[in-house]
């Protein structure tokens, strides 16, 4: 039951990028591209996707102290803004802004059959691998900094 | 706004909006598209099966717009550099940045969260 619903939110998720038009990467693009012919479509995207899930959650989530099925919410509970969160950020706003591609709409690009799209879902593969590594590397480096200490 | 289609653009997301609140409320889990990825190669003791699930529902997606006249783009018209360093540069940022548009962008700002609204504003 948990992953047909997982599955119909899947699904959900795929119509809406597609009925917005977020699967074309040239349409991201002139909407990250403030300063030519700009198109304002995506930031309606992002208000409407809001406005729906922030009054559902204030109204209906908060309410209640699980999920309709599974024992708890996993939800990030975390508000520190460290050096991760923010380079993090700026690593994927240059990715995004490039290539006008984030991971939804790459997947739902999958039945194209573009190679394009195959490649670009296994460099962003490869980059959270990187990203993972560099994680394990410095808290080894604070861990033995900190015994030497 | 030669290219401005307001009615799609209001549609598409609130059928997103819709589906991270239906995934919160029925599954428990933020619907964020990165983690979602990145978690799905976990061991089977950590129960992915939640995390295949969405994506392959994600990747059938086109076969229920078709019908209804919304279309993948024909082929992606990029250039080869842009679509490796484009793809490891979102994979690297998500991960290292713990979400990225929707996780952030929706789920996250619609909860308040600090670090998703800051996040937000830096990448786009």
């Amino acid at each position: 039951m948990k992953l047909f619903s997982a599955f119909i939110a899947g699904l959900l998720f795929g119509i809406g990028l597609i009925i917005a038009n977020m699967v074309d990467p040239h349409k991201v693009l002139s909407f990250l591209d403030i300063t030519g012919k700009w198109d304002a479509s995506l930031a309606l995207v992002m208000a409407a996707g809001l406005t729906i899930f922030s009054s559902g959650y204030f109204l209906l989530v908060k309410a209640r102290k699980k999920p309709l099925l599974g024992e708890r919410f996993f939800i990030p509970e975390r508000q520190i803004i460290d050096n991760k969160l923010l380079v993090g950020a700026i690593f994927f706003g240059l990715g995004w802004g490039l290539s006008g591609i984030c991971p939804g709409p790459a997947l739902a690009n999958v039945l194209t059959g573009d190679i394009k799209i195959f490649v670009f879902i296994a460099f962003m593969l490869m980059g959270m691998y990187c990203a993972r590594l560099l994680i394990k590397l410095t808290q080894n480096k604070v861990a033995v900094a900190q015994i030497v200490e | 706004m030669a290219n401005f289609t307001p009615f799609e653009a209001l549609l598409g997301g609130s059928i997103l909006g819709l589906s991270a609140l239906l995934f919160l409320l029925i599954n428990g889990r933020i619907a964020g598209i990165s983690s979602i990825v990145s978690g799905s190669f976990k061991s089977l003791a950590n129960k992915p099966q939640w995390r295949w699930s969405f994506i392959v529902g994600i990747i059938l997606a086109p076969l229920v717009t078709q019908p209804i006249g919304y279309y993948l783009p024909k082929h992606i018209d990029l250039s080869w550099p842009v679509v490796i360093i484009g793809g490891f540069l979102v994979g690297f940022g998500s991960y290292l940045g713990s979400g990225c548009t929707s996780g952030h962008g929706i789920c996250g700002i619609g909860r308040l969260s600090p670090r998703s609204i800051i996040a937000t504003i830096i990448l786009c």
